[in-house]
């Protein structure tokens, strides 16, 4: 399934197909028709601007394809790259029953007001407006879970299984619930393949949580304590983050692999991710950070969008981290201040013992009962300040380094974009010294390469629009994304505080007759 | 610098007109504290019925010093002297902030100044309560409140010339120590006849030690406390940051979070400074008069043990027919020094236990009442603050 990605897709009939593909735009790929099912799946890659599709650039198929992207850049995110290649009669007429029920009509509809605010060449020109007013249509009804850790084998060689349940009604699954077994590895497995898919089109791919091998090491080894159960317990939330992104993302959510990876029984071993998946990923941010410094004298591009967005992230990144350093030491010092705090109680217990007045011994016993209960919120606040905070935090900076990747990506394309220009200048020097030195035969040959290199230029021009719409795209979706996360976790966590604060307040009201009591 | 505050006591000392002393002013030198002590009376060996004097640290401890080493008031718990002003650590924390001042904004530079600042003041009121305590006892104390030196205390207006112990002397005193809680080991081996005292004793052992674990861990839990609150403090400041880059929604929102935090924050700093003033201080006074009533005991166990051993003489020269006189007279004088010092500790005792009963009671209430009046105070913020951006998104 995934292998017919790169295939040639069968030459559209002229240009009445524009009409069915942009009425197709307004469908969703995944509300389901049997009819759909069947055809989907091959389709699924087709979005992904292929430059291996480059070999023949029908300039109509191009130029679909490109429709397409826009279109159903559009209207839903859920309409992804399903249509470049079609048959398209049977498509047309289940597109014009589906686009109905899709809310997205009205986006499509309104796709009459574009204003050109980008200076893209070949492609129908966007407005920001429309990009920006994709409704969250994030309710796919898609739900992944991460569950039941479990070890697997012993010492050095075993691993920790972790259950991957999904539930939805998206038809392009073969049920409603099912759920795999997966290893650690397989979901960096499932990074490397989308990495190596999406990232050069500038999609802003979740990077997965980071290999650990002293913890690892620890549970592998058997240690049974709440160290090692923390450490499972973090990664998988973290897995379940990471396997949640992903499907939210709706380019991702069509490619194969991830339907495989949620769906098939047995995945094959992902190999490689062993030293691959840590180094290839921080081999991507050193890259990333390279051309970081590159880019800020070399993209002399004429939209300072792109360069204003990359600062924000730069700098939010910087902020995130100071936030992520603060946010771990207070997760120290609550543990510490819950240690204490038990250790307190106890040491108040035995006074209270040693207290002969009555009354003032039982208020004393009261009082480090209160001061346990004291060490049990803190402990709670402790994991929830960790959980909820210090790893949304972790999360973020990680994916403000995947974005960073993707607006290198651009700026990797717009530089061979460049440099294929100065080579086709040099093959036009070229031609220009043999016509005038009057040698026929080189110069069929310089005349051949300079075709050549146009279609290149050509394309590699478009490239770099296509990319840079993607980026934009990715980019407005992240920071959707990134807000709404940000504030529900932080409400979530306020909330915790809150509970918290409630039972502070119980426990003392308890407390305080105790104290009023002693006589 | 004068300031207004409540008489902050550990102790609850019942003070009627007769006289009445309290700390009314402190100043802070580089070096030194200078305390105002301000007394009002109506006894006749005073020349005016209120006046004041400036005393600083030293001072205070030779006082202190003075009712110890009087063979007159060996059978009272003398009240503990108080700790020496120790700004140490403030100061410390102080000069690194000012080296570190290029290092941080300017903001979080004049953040940090203040909390310094209200840590010190915090310290200092500490010093003034914990002087002021150990003047209001003695001036409850039926007898050592006649005590000559403390009445020139009060009422002198120059300097006491009294200076800090030199080397020699701390030496002195070390050993003195040494030897002295050898001797109350060998003291408190000794079985008492009297119930009560051993009683006493028993307990008074076990309570000290428990005391003094409690409040070394007491000590350690506020001081987490304080670390939290110091985070929050620095959570709050960066994303007040984030806040300020954009005027998106979401950086709306951190703004409004970054003020919850840096409110609850001064709640959370309340906390901790109320469980250390209520809790940790109570208990640091225990420790001292629980140690001071233990060196009641021991003074009554040697004094037991001379009134043992003066026995034994007797019978001794009895049997040789030689000194009796003599040891007729020591033995007596034994004797009487042994009820006298047996009748009052039994009193101070009594009394000990009453006090301590009474401060701890104030002190735990209030206490409770403090933790209840922040909880409810953050938790009405946190309410309010989830509420609103709740209702904005």
């Amino acid at each position: 399934m995934a292998a017919s990605s790169r295939r040639n897709p069968p030459p559209l009939p002229g240009a009445e197909n524009q009409d069915p593909l942009s009425e197709m735009a307004g469908e969703d790929s995944d509300e389901g028709e049997d009819i759909f099912v069947g055809n989907s799946n091959p389709v699924a890659e087709a979005f992904q601007p292929d430059t291996a599709n480059g070999e023949e650039p029908a300039d109509l198929f191009s130029e679909a394809e490109t429709s397409t992207a826009v279109n159903s850049s559009i209207t839903t995110s859920k309409s992804n790259g399903v249509h470049s290649d079609n048959e398209n009669d049977l498509f047309a007429e289940v597109s014009v029953e589906l686009s109905m029920e899709n809310p997205s009509t009205t986006a499509k509809s309104s796709g009459a007001e574009f204003t050109p605010s980008l200076t893209l060449s070949a492609t129908q020109p966007e407005s920001m407006e429309q990009l920006e007013e994709e409704k969250d249509e994030d309710s796919f009804d898609m739900e992944v879970a991460v569950t039941n850790p479990e070890k697997i084998g012993d010492g050095m060689n075993a691993y920790m299984a972790y259950k991957v349940s999904t539930r939805t009604t998206l038809p392009m699954f073969r049920n409603r619930t099912f759920s795999v077994w997966r290893r650690f590895s397989d979901f960096l497995g499932l990074y490397e393949k989308l990495s190596v898919k999406h990232s050069l089109n500038g999609c802003i791919i979740p990077p997965p949580p980071e290999k650990s091998v002293v913890g690892m090491t620890k549970v592998k080894v058997g240690k049974d304590d709440s160290s090692s159960a923390d450490f499972v317990e973090r990664r998988r939330a973290a897995l379940e983050r990471y396997l949640q992104r992903v499907v939210c993302h709706p380019s991702l959510l069509q490619d194969p692999d991830v339907r495989e990876f949620l769906e098939r029984d047995e995945l094959p071993r992902a190999v490689g991710t062993h030293t691959l998946s840590g180094a290839g990923f921080l081999k991507m941010i050193n890259r990333a950070s390279d051309a970081v410094s590159k880019m800020t004298i070399k993209i002399s591009d004429s939209d300072a969008w792109f360069d204003n967005k990359l600062q924000e992230v730069e700098s939010e990144e910087l902020q995130l981290r100071k936030l992520h350093a603060v946010v771990d030491s207070l997760v120290n010092h609550r543990k510490e201040l819950c240690g204490n705090t038990a250790v307190f109680a106890k040491s108040m217990a035995m006074l209270g013992n040693s207290e002969d007045n009555t009354a003032l011994s039982r208020a004393l016993s009261q009082l480090a009962e209160v001061e346990d209960k004291m060490e049990t919120l803190h402990q709670e606040q402790a994991a929830s300040d960790f959980f909820i905070l210090a790893e949304l935090l972790a999360d973020y900076i990680r994916l403000l380094g995947a974005v960073r990747g993707c607006f290198e990506q651009r700026m990797k394309t717009w530089q061979r974009w460049q440099e294929a220009q100065s080579t086709l200048q040099k093959k036009r020097e070229v031609e220009a010294k043999l016509l005038w030195a009057n040698k026929p035969d080189k110069l069929q040959q310089a005349k051949e390469e300079i075709t050549e290199w146009e279609g290149k230029v050509t394309q590699y021009e478009r490239d770099f629009d296509r990319i840079s719409v993607t980026v934009r795209k990715e980019f407005l979706r992240f920071e959707k994304q990134k807000s709404k996360d940000f504030k529900s976790q932080i409400v979530k966590y306020l909330e915790s505080l809150l509970q918290s604060q409630q039972r502070h307040v119980k426990f003392w009201e308890a407390f305080l007759p105790e104290a009023k009591a002693i006589a | 610098m004068l300031f207004d505050r409540p008489r902050a006591v550990n102790v609850d000392l019942q003070t009627d007109a007769t006289l009445q002393v309290d700390i009314s002013d402190a100043l802070s030198e580089r070096d030194k504290v200078k305390f105002t002590v301000h007394t009002k009376s109506t006894l006749p060996n005073f020349k005016q019925n209120e006046f004041s004097v400036v005393r600083q640290h030293e001072e205070f401890i030779w006082l202190h010093d003075s009712f110890v080493e009087n063979e007159e008031y060996a059978g009272y718990i003398i009240p503990p002297a108080p700790p020496r002003p120790d700004f140490d650590a403030s100061r410390e924390k102080l000069q690194k902030l000012g080296e570190g001042e290029g290092s941080m904004t300017k903001e979080e530079f004049t953040k940090m100044k203040q909390e310094l600042e209200a840590e010190y003041l915090a310290i200092f009121k500490k010093t003034v309560a914990m002087h002021e305590v150990f003047l209001c006892r003695v001036a409850a104390h039926p007898v050592l409140r006649k005590d000559m030196n403390f009445h020139v205390f009060l009422e002198y207006n120059q300097d006491l010339s009294v200076r800090g112990k030199n080397k020699r002397e701390k030496m002195e005193d070390f050993f003195k120590n040494v030897v002295k809680s050898a001797d109350g080991v060998l003291v408190a081996g000794v079985k008492d006849v009297d119930d009560f005292f051993e009683h006493e004793k028993t307990f008074l052992l076990e309570y000290h030690n428990r005391v003094k674990d409690a409040s070394s861990k007491s000590d350690r839990m506020i001081r987490s406390h304080k670390n939290a609150a110091d985070d929050i403090n620095r959570i709050a400041s960066t994303l007040y940051t984030l806040g300020t880059q954009d005027s998106t929604d979401v950086c709306k929102f951190f703004l409004k979070v970054s003020e919850l935090f840096e409110k609850t924050r001064k709640i959370e700093a309340r906390v901790a400074a109320d469980e250390d003033l209520k809790l940790a201080d109570l208990l640091k006074y225990y420790l001292r008069e629980s140690q001071a009533a233990k060196d009641l005991l021991y003074r009554r166990g040697r004094a037991l043990v001379d009134y043992e051993n003066a026995n034994k003489a007797l019978d001794k020269a009895r049997a040789k027919n030689k000194d009796v006189l003599q040891a007729e007279t020591s033995q007596q004088v034994c004797c009487q020094k042994f009820e006298k010092i047996s009748e009052s500790a039994k009193q101070e005792l009594i009394d000990f236990k009453t006090r301590r009963v009474a401060a701890f009671r104030k002190n735990l209430v209030e206490l409770a009442e403090l933790e209840l009046k922040h909880a409810k105070g953050n938790l009405q913020l946190l309410q309010s603050c989830v509420g609103v951006l709740k209702g904005d998104t």
